[in-house]
């Protein structure tokens, strides 16, 4: 156990900190307050200058845009980031999920032509997974591509698709034999979201925004050099990408803890404010100290991989523990507010413009959103505990 | 950076993994529960051998000189054992207080024995408040010459019964500053212990009387001022790390059991009731074994926020426990209930150690106290 950082981290974190205080984005956290296409373009452009300053992907081969530095700059990177308070960048799926896969998967030639693009977000992923029949139960999926010559023909409907409608491209698994049992007959796809026969609707979120959408598919064709991996062994492929999106949807729940303190002690109830309130104190008092487990559990899972250490059941808690504890600030958020709870953005008289029933919004979709709370407990008790199957 | 154990640490954790499911499985703790003492001298002797009784204290003192982290390791083996005996008391709390407060003069009194195992002690600082407050700290030290004269009433002191020496805080004048420490011999004239009818038999807590005892101005610790917060550090440490074991243990035998029995002609461990149950306790379970091994890192390391990493873990882990030995009995159903299964030695040990050296609501409001809040 050594928690201090070597005099080359120290340098490099003094670096990253006095870059991100001379070049914060402008507004960028202003979305619904500008244009769709002026906050995806500004979006885009924070991206660029993150990533021109070698602050993104530290850990890719450099051939592909990366640096080759190990986890810890990369995780120097993200704390800075987070305590800079600046916004996360548009690619941040492609980058941890996709990303990753690719460079496990990919040949020679996709890393070279997706990987650049995927961090100058010259090109925006989606994530094409989840249908109307799967969703917890993802490998019942049933988006046909029928492999034509050197063509797959798809034909079918993906959902719950974030971004799509300003998505250049897709990631997704599809049915390539529908013959096979259902985990040996899918292959993980690259698909131009331009191809003809490709049509994206919207879908209003409970939170009035329009994020993620439906696609159809109608015969459209896909080369043959857009599969990833093996013809059939897409569900092997897609658990890479799994693994990379538990981590990036665990991450650290600090800073909202502090705005979430900062308000407990401006808000009152008889005349004395939230933290003197005896319940408030202990509640806020409890999720510090899960919000510090966080922080800690995620130290520990970095030196994992920083000393090469296998690890257990701890690696598979993130995702479930972070998005619980996410989703209980946000209550905490909404009982402590009281009437000013429920108002939304852009009211006058809300606290923080009306961002903490976003928040509460956003802390559901982040418990259901890459696999659900339930799955993760699934996932825990038969791979982290051995107990028996289920089913 | 490397938050983890070191290869040593790995290696002393799986030796003393070993050693205690060899030397004391649950035949040889209940052996230890059935008699009056609850001291198991030979297992005590055994662990002294290993270096483990000296484990913190400093190599001049005849220990290893090794640091909490270390401690707590071994000590989270100790609570997966569910072991008998003073150990985690006198060489882990009382060591400390002799360490933290002691002159070289009073650690070379007690500590070298303690290190060999011929010496317990331990430490007394709550009152039938059952108070960790300073304020509530009565039992009373009045000059008597070149001493002091000690009165008073100290409750659920462990193992005080057996103690060669105690660590008993006292009030030499009024006020929270007002405290000071005092090392009394465990034969002192006026000094009677009385052990306590305990549902965890794998302890031992007594009453602890003072009827004026009398003590040399050597017996007063020097550095008595702010040591009641250090010991609080130290003992939510060594509390947390039982519980941490405990917890592990519970689950374990819940999980196993779960696998091989069977109910509606599959093994019950393969219903999501229980599964899902199970997971969120290892889900507890696992980040809180970080914010233990912070807490102690924090003290070997002599970091600011030592004292709110202590009291995090503690919070976290008594109620960890708690929760996991209640759960980890009703996944046994009524096999779980019976004295014959060992579930019940751990489920009464966590409702021994979530108070003990402070329950979750003390530490959380400590926790909020030195957050500024």
């Amino acid at each position: 156990m050594d928690l201090n950082l070597n005099p080359q981290e120290a340098a490099f974190r003094k670096q990253v900190r006095d870059w991100l205080a001379h070049n914060r984005p402008v507004a960028l956290h202003q979305r619904g307050v500008v244009d769709g296409k002026t906050w995806v373009q500004r979006a885009k452009d924070w991206q660029r200058k993150l990533y021109e300053a070698g602050y993104l992907a530290l850990s890719w081969p450099k051939e592909y845009g990366g640096q080759a530095l190990d986890p810890m700059s990369q995780a120097i990177v993200s704390e800075e980031l987070m305590r800079a308070n600046v916004p996360g960048v548009i690619g941040s799926n492609s980058i941890s999920m996709l990303g990753p896969t690719l460079i496990t998967w990919g040949t020679e030639e996709q890393k070279r032509r997706y990987l650049p693009k995927i961090l100058t977000a010259e090109e925006i992923w989606c994530q094409g997974y989840s249908e109307p029949g799967a969703g917890s139960d993802l490998a019942s999926l049933r988006t046909r591509a029928e492999l034509q010559g050197d063509e797959f023909v798809v034909n079918g409907q993906k959902v719950w698709t974030s971004g799509a409608h300003i998505a250049d491209m897709m990631f997704g698994l599809f049915r390539t034999n529908p013959d096979a049992p259902k985990h040996k007959g899918i292959s993980y796809l690259l698909v131009d979201m331009k191809s003809p026969g490709i049509t994206v609707r919207p879908l209003v979120q409970m939170n009035g925004e329009a994020d993620f959408c439906e696609v159809f598919f109608e015969n459209v064709r896909v080369p043959r050099a857009n599969l990833v991996g093996e013809l059939n062994e897409g569900w092997k492929v897609a658990n890479t990408t799994m693994v990379h999106e538990r981590n990036w949807l665990g991450a650290s729940p600090q800073r909202l803890f502090d705005k979430l303190l900062e308000r407990a002690h401006e808000l009152r109830r008889g005349g004395v404010p939230l933290t003197s309130n005896q319940l408030y104190r202990h509640r806020l008092a409890d999720m510090q100290i899960d919000v510090e487990a966080m922080r800690l559990h995620a130290l520990r899972l970095l030196s994992n991989a920083i000393h090469k250490r296998q690890g257990g059941v701890e690696n598979m808690v993130a995702k479930l523990v972070g998005t619980e504890l996410h989703h209980r600030m946000a209550l905490t958020a909404m009982d402590m507010l009281g009437d000013y709870g429920p108002l939304g953005r852009g009211e006058q008289s809300a606290f923080d413009r009306g961002v903490w029933s976003a928040t509460w919004f956003g802390s559901i979709a982040r418990m259901f959103g890459g696999g659900t709370s339930e799955i993760q407990k699934n996932v825990i008790a038969e791979r982290g505990l051995g107990m028996p199957k289920s089913r | 950076m490397d938050f983890g154990l070191t290869e040593e640490q790995e290696q002393l954790k799986a030796g003393a993994r070993d050693f205690l499911s060899n030397e004391c499985p649950p035949s040889v703790v209940r052996k230890v529960m059935a008699e009056e003492s609850g001291l198991a001298p030979d297992l005590y002797k055994k662990i002294a051998e290993l270096g483990w009784t000296g484990m913190i204290i400093p190599e001049e003192f005849g220990g290893l000189g090794l640091g909490m982290l270390d401690l707590a390791i071994l000590l989270e083996e100790c609570g997966y054992a569910a072991m008998p005996g003073p150990f985690p008391f006198s060489s882990g709390i009382a060591a400390s207080a002799l360490k933290l407060g002691g002159s070289p003069e009073q650690c070379q009194r007690w500590l070298p024995g303690v290190a060999a195992g011929g010496l317990t002690g331990t430490v007394a600082i709550v009152e039938e408040s059952d108070s960790l407050d300073p304020a509530e700290i009565a039992l009373s030290a009045a000059r008597d010459g070149n001493g002091f004269v000690l009165t008073g009433t100290k409750m659920f002191v462990p193992y005080a019964h057996a103690a060669d020496f105690i660590v008993v805080a006292a009030r030499s004048t009024p006020g929270p500053e007002g405290l000071d420490f005092f090392v009394v011999e465990g034969g002192a004239n006026g000094l009677s212990a009385r052990i306590l009818r305990n549902v965890d038999q794998t302890r031992r807590v007594c009453e602890v009387k003072f009827d004026s005892v009398k003590v040399p101005e050597e017996a007063r610790l020097v550095k008595s001022a702010g040591l009641l917060n250090k010991l609080i550090d130290a003992g939510a440490v060594v509390m947390a790390a039982d519980c941490l074991g405990g917890s592990e243990r519970a689950l374990e035998m819940a999980v196993e059991y779960s696998k091989v029995r069977e109910q509606f002609g599959r093994p019950i461990g393969s219903f999501q009731a229980l599964q899902h149950l199970a997971a969120e306790l290892i889900a507890g379970i696992e980040p809180a074994r970080s914010l233990l091994w912070y807490a102690a890192y924090a003290q070997d390391a002599g970091l600011e926020d030592v004292s709110r990493a202590a009291s995090m873990a503690k919070a976290r882990l008594s109620a960890v426990y708690s929760r996991t030995a209640d759960q980890s009995v009703l996944m046994h159903g009524g096999i779980g209930f019976t004295w014959e299964h060992d579930i019940h030695l751990w489920f009464k040990r966590a409702r021994f150690d979530d108070p003990f050296f402070g329950d979750p609501v003390f530490h959380r409001e400590r926790v909020a106290t030195l957050s500024g809040y």
